[in-house]
């Protein structure tokens, strides 16, 4: 079997704000109707989660659900669970409308961490980080520089983003370079 | 700089994440319609200044289509609603009205 690597294969810029990727991390894209019981308890079972409220994630430290739209999950897990779950969940979904499908090679996960944090992406992306505003326990999908990216917010104030595959060169760059230039005083 | 809220994710998308499309509450012409109808259909749009019913799409964010009240001139927005829609709901009008009390929509007028 071939040797998976992730995009940037666990590249990380450090500094007062360190930027990492994550290497490889399980992704996977459920689509699916939120209203509809079978859907939400597969859900409930596979993940031990419930389907989060709008713009909002759940996590459990593994597992971590995250809202992409009224009818899109992302479930990111640990790499080596995805074809179980996938599997688990074609099972789970049998005879419903939805759609479950492995995501984790087409997209690169960062953590984005540190002081200013927060200002490095808000130099970047059309969105209010304002720490009011942005709160833990939130996502948002929008953009990083020219690119759709998503990006959530942990307990401890670090986010996480992520982006195409293809892209995760220029995320990193844009990202890490948006660090190296300091704060600039606004959140 | 235009602010839409999108009305699926609750998100002030400014207008960088949005991908406009044109107008909004379009009939589509169908089997057994005139010529004048399917033409009407494809290519007879408004081009108004002043207030625009318009399909607006969250492309970067939530990614779905919604449908948004503008004013052409002054970018004044009155409001956002699904599109699943066929015709402005009453919220909107109300808002448009408090503005332009004689303005009426082609398909009432």
């Amino acid at each position: 079997m071939s040797n998976a690597v992730s995009a940037l294969n666990g590249k990380t810029a450090t500094g007062p704000v360190t930027v990492q990727e994550l290497g490889l991390t399980g992704m996977v894209t459920l689509r699916g109707d939120f209203e509809d019981e079978g859907f939400a308890a597969a859900v409930t079972q596979l993940t031990g989660l419930q389907i989060p409220d709008v713009r909002q994630f759940q996590t459990d430290g593994v597992k971590t659900v995250l809202w992409m739209s009224p009818d899109e999950l992302l479930v990111v897990l640990p790499y080596t669970e995805v074809n179980a779950f996938v599997t688990a969940m074609n099972d789970a979904l049998a005879g419903s409308h939805y759609l479950v499908a492995n995501v984790s090679d087409a997209r690169a996960i960062f953590s984005v961490s540190g002081e200013f944090a927060t200002e490095v992406l808000g130099k970047n992306a059309p969105v209010d980080f304002e720490a009011s505003q942005f709160v833990a326990g939130m996502v948002r999908r929008s953009r990083v520089g020219q690119v759709a990216a998503a990006y959530w917010k942990l307990d401890d104030g670090s986010f996480r983003v992520v982006c195409f595959r293809s892209v995760a060169e220029y995320v990193f760059g844009l990202i890490a370079t948006s660090a190296t230039a300091g704060p600039v005083g606004v959140y | 700089m235009l602010l839409l809220q999108c009305p699926y994710c609750g998100v002030n998308a400014e207008e960088t994440e949005l991908a406009a499309g044109g107008e909004a509450h379009l009939k589509r012409a169908t089997v057994g319609d005139s010529d004048e109808a399917f033409e009407g259909y494809l290519f007879m749009r408004e081009n108004k200044k002043g207030v625009h019913l318009e399909r607006w799409r969250h492309a970067y964010g939530c990614g779905k289509w919604f449908l948004a009240a503008r004013d052409t001139a002054t970018l004044e927005v009155f409001g956002t609603y699904p599109a699943q829609t066929t015709e402005p709901p009453a919220d909107v009008t109300e808002n448009i009205r408090a503005k332009y009390p004689d303005w009426s929509w082609k398909e009432t007028a």
